[in-house]
């Protein structure tokens, strides 16, 4: 069940990406920025928590997610360390992400070359 | 033969060339595509919740996993494919910011591995970055001042 239920959540979030994508002139990443800022936003409104109870990886998977998890972090060290946990919490909940993302990009870009397009 | 056309005749004749994006098809690739990435991050989830880690562990297992399969596979050119079909369906899950930042970094190697691999990879995650960062930065002082 968690997985229809995934699927359903990613999928949505996917769609409506495509509908800034092809209806609006908002680039590629113009869109994730959005929906970074937008997930966050919610989280500090405490709406995007309602989402990932319910989609699970389908709500933390897409880029809103990420930016739930800035937030979710940052509102979870502002309560146990004070105003320093604003600036520390976001980093500390995705550092995995954020490390991974660095690491094994960089990586990749040295052991793989560019396919040339067809 | 007409050759000069008003500013606003020419617009007219772009909007009639310029293709139109095929949104209702472009939404169910997008829906499928998007849907299934979720799932996979869905079953490392799953997989790693069974190993006994707790929630916040097994979000950065799932966020770091599924960031190494989306740069692995656009090193091998297989992402790239993907997203022809799947539009924001594999831009929008987070394999996409990690395509984001090999594609450029593969792309601006010869210019260095420092202005070009070093710089360049930050070409979008750079934006989004920054504008994540600063907003929970943001939600977090405002918790401080109204709820702490």
């Amino acid at each position: 069940m968690d997985y229809a239920k995934a699927f359903i959540t990613g999928g949505i979030i996917c769609v409506i990406g495509q509908i800034l994508m092809d209806q609006t002139k908002l680039t590629p990443a113009r869109v994730l920025v959005l929906f970074v800022t937008l997930g966050a936003v919610l989280q500090g409104m405490g709406i995007y928590q309602k989402i990932v109870d319910f989609g699970g990886a389908g709500a933390t998977v897409p880029l809103p997610g990420f930016g739930y998890a800035l937030a979710k972090g940052a509102m979870k060290d502002v309560k146990e360390a004070g105003l320093l946990g604003a600036f520390t919490g976001g980093i500390k909940a995705t550092a995995g992400g954020i490390s991974g993302a660095v690491f094994f990009g960089y990586i990749m870009a040295l052991l793989f070359n560019p396919k040339t397009k067809k | 033969m007409k050759t000069k056309m008003s500013a606003k005749e020419y617009e007219q004749y772009i909007k009639s060339k310029v293709p139109k994006p095929n949104t209702l098809k472009n939404c169910i690739m997008a829906f499928i595509a998007g849907g299934l990435i979720c799932d996979v991050g869905q079953f490392v989830s799953n997989v790693s919740k069974s190993y006994g880690y707790n929630q916040e562990a097994v979000s950065a297992i799932t966020a770091t996993t599924m960031v190494f399969i989306g740069a692995f596979l656009t090193g091998l050119g297989l992402y790239d494919r993907i997203g022809k079909y799947a539009g924001a369906g594999s831009i929008v899950p987070i394999t996409g910011f990690a395509n984001s930042i090999v594609s450029p970094a593969m792309e601006f190697k010869r210019e260095g591995f420092v202005f070009g691999v070093g710089a360049k990879m930050f070409l979008i995650a750079g934006p989004v970055l920054v504008y994540g960062i600063s907003t929970s930065i943001i939600i977090g002082i405002l918790n401080y001042i109204f709820a702490g």
